[in-house]
Order: C-alpha cells, then structure tokens, then sequence
C-alpha cells in the first residue's frame, strides 16, 4: 500500500455524528505513514471528552485491517491542540450542507467571554437574523440556535 | 517525597479535581431546570471527565506500575484521592451548583493558563487543549452568576447563601503543599501565587456585578490535597466505583 491508497482509504472514514464528514476534512489526522505492512496515525482529539473519537479510531483499525495492512498503530497527541481552523474549506461545505453551520472563526472567539453576539448564517435559509440559544448543544462541539427567519433552531460548530 | 511522586501526585490533584466535579454535574443529567440546561452542563461535565481521563493516564504513566487510567479512578479509596475539596460538595439546587461551579470554573481558567507554560511538555499540552473548553465553561458559570445575582430576591438568595457556605473551600486552591514546593522549583508547576490575586479581582468584579455580596469569613478548609476529605466523597466513590468493583471482569 502507498501514501496515495491510504489517504483514498482514511476519506472513507467518517465522523459518526456527521456522516458526510471525513476525518481528513475535519482535520483529527495529523500524520500518516506505510512501512511495508505497517501504517502508524497520528490523531488529534477534537473536544477532551469526544466519544466520537473512540469509534474513529476502530473504523481505522478496521478499514485499514480489510485492506490487507498487517498491523495499525493509532496514536492520540494532544499537542498542538486541534482547532477548527483544522477543518477544510470542504469539511465546512458539507457541515453546511448537513445542516450544521460551520465554525466562523478562528479559535475560541474572544465574544465567548465578552458575550458579544455573533451572526451565523442559517444553514436552511441563509439569513443572518439569528440568535443562539446555548452556547451547548447537541454534541461537545456545538451551540444550538434558531433562525427568527424561517424558524428552524440548528447546530452551530463552535470555535475550538 | 521524590520528584517522580509529587509528579504523580500532582496529576492526580489535577484529575481527581476535574473527575469529582465532573461526576458532580452528571448528577444532573436528566434532571436539569430547563433542557437548554441540562444540555449544558453536561456537556462541561463530559469535557471535564474527558480531561481527567487525559491526566490520569499520564500519572499512570508517570507512577510507572502499570495502573491505567481505569485503574486510578475506580479502585481508589477516598485518602487516596487528592482533588479540591469544593468538587465533592454536593449539587443542592442549580443555584449552589452554578456558585460552586463558578468558584471552580475560574479557579481553573487561571491555573491552566499559567500550566500552558509547564516545562513539562505533557501539561502544556493538556493545558492548551483545556483551556479552550474551559474558556467556555468559564463563560457559562459567569453569565448564570450575573442572571440569578442580578435577578428576583429568590434567585439572588439562592447563590448568595451557597456563595456564604462553599467560600470556606476557595483558600484550597491557593495553598500549596510539598508537592507545589518540589514542582514549582523545577517549572512543572502552576505558583498558586501568582494566579491568586487575579482569581480575587475576577471573582470580586463578577460578585458585585451580580449585585451579590462577597464572603469576609476567611476561614480555609484544607486537606483534599492530601486526602482528608469531607464526608461528601465516600458517597461519591461509593457509587461511582460500584459498578467495576462489584463486576471487575465487566466490559462494554
């Protein structure tokens, strides 16, 4: 196996709660490497306590195992820290797309502590007449809001 | 006390404090005032136990006789445990939760932004990495303060009086033992010091905007640190620890 069958391998691999979402385009792959029939991944937790991160890693073993790759050392590094400035200009269409209103900014947005508002555009209609309703959401990674547009509350992915 | 031992046990320090509290809020889960809520603060309880896991892993490493992360949080018993004694106080209504919660939430944005500085590379990456969540659970606890402070006579009484009762746990966070003593000489550790007066100038400013009335008891109860718990804990542990130690051989 070569770099290039690999990487076709790991954009199969999919966030669970975002099943359009490949852990290239989110951005949790730090490295990866093929010695003979050996593949060595770096990964890169998104929040601390991500279940998500888990059921990642045991689709790699397990796609890359199907494969035909021998052995698969995963390995979690926490530093430096992900940020969803990690994500792909790709990764935020399809979050989009999904229905998720991709990450505006880059880092933990100082209007988190000053408690200035943001404007999100709805995913649905597009409007920016939006107001969140909890800095928590459904997930570790999202706030919830609701468009006073068209009326449907949505997930929007946090700065990180 | 070797250098190899206050390592240890300042990362069970760390994570046990992240651990207890974080057990805490999950006590809420379902149970919450409104939905918005009990989304919230489960979520800071997932990111806390999910940083508690990262620190007693390396401590299991640290210790070197192969207790993983499991190992540490379930078959310890209370003297054992070395988290600050306000994260096994009980939940109470959300009032006393949201004042403990805040007590602690800026207690812990101070010392992990200091800790990002830690020569010991495992900690400034952890620090790095929590800080960012717990920014955000800094806000929450901040903007609840400023809501029931500033709300009806009701909601004012109920986070001023738990603002009375749990302010005799705060001098805990500042008051370094031998460990602090080994680590702090060789930059690994956090001086409490240094973090102390800004966490009395944020806690001050956001009492009085509450309209609250800040504690002058200045009396501090020590002794999590070195695993002299309040009664509090062994509940805690009691249950938090049944499940694998009444089926060791469990798995999911």
């Amino acid at each position: 196996m070569n770099d290039f069958q690999l990487r076709e391998l790991l954009e199969e691999i999919k966030d669970p709660e975002v099943p359009v979402l490949s852990i290239l385009d989110l951005g949790v792959v730090r490295s990866y490497t093929v010695t003979g029939k050996v593949v060595d991944i770096v990964l890169t937790p998104t929040y601390s306590g991500c279940p998500a991160m888990q059921v990642i890693e045991d689709d790699i073993v397990t796609i890359l195992k199907k494969n035909g790759v021998r052995d698969v050392n995963v390995e979690m590094v926490l530093a430096p820290a992900w940020t969803t400035d990690w994500i792909t200009k790709k990764g935020k269409q399809q979050l989009k797309e999904f229905g998720i209103a991709p990450p505006e900014k880059s880092s933990v947005d100082k209007s988190s502590i000053t408690g200035d508002a943001k404007f999100i555009g709805c995913p649905q209609c597009n409007s920016e007449n939006t107001e969140m309703i909890s800095q928590f959401g459904s997930t570790a990674c999202k706030a919830l809001y609701r468009c006073k547009d068209c009326l449907e509350p949505f997930d929007y992915f946090k700065c990180l | 006390m070797t250098e190899q031992d206050a390592l240890f046990d300042y990362c069970l320090r760390i994570g046990d404090s992240s651990l207890i509290i974080g057990h805490r809020l999950s006590e809420w889960c379902g149970h919450g005032p409104i939905l918005e809520e009990d989304i919230a603060i489960i979520n800071v309880s997932l990111d806390l136990v999910g940083q508690a896991r990262s620190v007693l892993d390396y401590a299991g490493k640290i210790e070197g006789k192969g207790r993983s992360e499991d190992d540490l949080a379930y078959l310890r018993d209370v003297a054992f445990y070395r988290n600050h004694l306000i994260c096994e106080q009980p939940n109470g209504d959300y009032g006393r939760t949201i004042v403990r919660q805040f007590l602690f939430d800026s207690f812990h944005y101070l010392f992990l932004n200091e800790l990002v500085n830690s020569k010991d590379d495992f900690f400034s990456g952890y620090a790095e990495k929590s800080l960012k969540e717990v920014t955000y659970h800094m806000q929450h606890s901040t903007k609840w303060m400023l809501r029931m402070g500033d709300g009806t006579e009701e909601s004012h009484g109920r986070v001023q009086e738990p603002l009375n009762d749990l302010w005799r746990f705060t001098g805990e966070f500042f008051a370094g033992n031998e460990v602090d003593e080994i680590l702090t000489s060789t930059g690994i550790a956090v001086d409490l010091n240094k973090i102390k007066p800004k966490w009395q100038q944020y806690v001050r400013s956001i009492v009085e905007d509450a309209t609250l009335t800040l504690p002058t008891n200045n009396w501090e109860q020590l002794g999590g640190k070195e695993g002299r718990h309040t009664e509090h804990l062994g509940f805690i542990l009691a249950e938090m620890q049944f499940l694998p130690r009444a089926y060791p051989d469990a798995t999911w």
